[in-house]
């Protein structure tokens, strides 16, 4: 087996560019949380399936272990570090919390961020439509009550 | 090794011409390539920022879709979710909004896995794939495409810059149904599309029906046509198209289904796509996908 050859990218994260060198194969999810250094975003299945390592690029959801780090140059980057304002929680954000939308926390990352792309979309979703906008998003905790309920508040308050 | 990111399909072509393989969002490639499946390619090339390869166009015989063009887009596009309705239906099913957002029908199709949710829809469309080459480009049946499980006839250096499809002429409908046991993140047990045409008096004037996860590739039932034309959709017509998808499947037994249960439950969903086809092709309008519409598949 060759070397894997080490290639520089730009990724640029919640705003901020990160100049890195990263192997070829490396996944976005590796170069977020080794190289950029924010370990918010999970990596659960490593398969994309599970939707803990959820980012968003350019705004759409993106399993982020299962896409190459050398294809996210150029675009905004955004994990769960940036969703809140300083200390102002973002309104998924709050609204998971007070509707007791997370136990163990590990799928929490990767609920807002989908939560986040679905209420960009669509403001007004239904709780059907909550439930197909968190479709690729795993919970083990058998919370999804309270979190479809978190969305759902976000969207009473507008 | 290397990568690059191309611009034009020219590029694209020239890396491909050079021994690269495209990557549009990576989700069979990169997924595989985790898995141990497959290896990631030595030397890759981006497609995915190709302006070329994200268009739908609809000249006046057919539309051209772009490779590039992504699922979440197909199911939402109103010329495709009005004309090639059963296109629709099957990139709504596909995965998640995250796999929607970065899977394409150009990497659906070149994958060529006989699961594929868009191949059935497009085999029933009639439609054709476009590969680009340095030596030109041509044009193939997507059933000529296929040569088996993640085996298709294009050669290393074409790329399938278009899925071209007839436009809908008359009284037509489509539409794809599968069985699944969940509702996202799923691969069809087994699935089937329908094309249907209706005659100014309401009987089949033309019919195609094609069925995913039943063969090495997708595959057409063949000789529906002497079933089907003239006749109109009721139970008696319905249950011959099942009969005829079972007997067309060739059906293996895997963790998911048996064979004997796959050939079984294409039957069911061919006679379902071709139901909602139909009804579709007297204007009566079933919200995409049809899966959910009609409470086919996981509850």
């Amino acid at each position: 087996m060759k070397p894997e050859s080490i290639v520089p990218v730009t990724l640029r994260v919640n705003g901020i560019e990160y100049s890195l060198a990263v192997g070829q194969g490396r996944n976005l999810l590796g170069a977020i949380r080794n190289e950029v250094g924010l370990t918010g975003t999970k990596e659960g299945c490593d398969d994309c399936e599970c939707g803990a390592c959820m980012v968003l690029l350019d705004g759409q959801p993106v399993n982020s272990c299962s896409y190459l780090a050398v294809q996210a140059e150029g675009r905004e980057i955004t994990t769960v570090e940036g969703l809140a304002h300083g200390r102002d929680l973002s309104p998924i954000q709050a609204a998971i919390l007070e509707a007791g939308g997370v136990q163990c926390g590990f799928c929490t990352p990767g609920m807002l961020m989908s939560a986040t792309a679905l209420l960009d979309r669509n403001p007004t979703p239904s709780r059907e439509e909550i439930k197909v906008g968190l479709g690729g998003n795993l919970c083990r905790c058998t919370g999804y009550g309270r979190i479809l309920d978190a969305v759902e508040q976000v969207v009473s308050i507008g | 090794m290397s990568f690059t990111i191309a611009t034009t399909i020219d590029e694209a072509v020239a890396a491909l011409a050079a021994g690269a393989r495209p990557i549009a969002g990576g989700s069979d490639l990169v997924v595989g390539a985790r898995h141990g499946k497959v290896p990631l390619p030595d030397d890759m090339v981006a497609i995915d920022r190709i302006p070329e390869l994200s268009t739908i166009d609809r000249a006046a015989d057919e539309t051209a879709i772009g490779a590039a063009v992504n699922h979440a887009r197909l199911m939402t596009d109103p010329r495709i979710v009005e004309e090639f309705t059963a296109v629709a239906d099957a990139a709504a099913l596909v995965g998640s909004p995250a796999t929607r957002n970065v899977g394409t029908i150009g990497g659906n199709v070149m994958n060529a896995s006989p699961a594929m949710d868009t191949g059935a829809p497009l085999v029933v469309l009639g439609a054709s794939a476009v590969l680009r080459s340095s030596a030109g480009e041509r044009r193939l049946p997507v059933e000529e495409l296929w040569a088996g499980p993640g085996a298709t006839t294009a050669t290393p250096d074409e790329l399938c810059v278009a899925l071209a499809v007839p436009n809908a002429a008359g009284r037509h409908g489509s539409a794809y149904v599968r069985l699944e046991y969940r509702r996202a993140m799923e691969i069809a047990v087994v699935g089937a599309a329908a094309s249907v045409t209706l005659a100014a008096d309401g009987t089949v004037a033309a019919a195609r029906v094609a069925l995913a996860a039943v063969a090495p590739t997708i595959i057409e039932v063949t000789g529906l046509g002497e079933l089907l034309e003239g006749q109109t959709l009721n139970e008696a017509t319905l249950d011959a198209v099942a009969e005829a998808a079972s007997a067309r499947s060739q059906p293996i037994s895997d963790l998911r289904a048996s064979d004997h249960y796959r050939r079984h439950t294409v039957g069911v969903m061919a006679r379902r796509a071709v139901e909602a086809a139909g009804r579709r092709a007297t204007g009566e309008q079933i919200a995409v996908p049809v899966n959910r519409a009609l409470g086919i598949g996981a509850a």
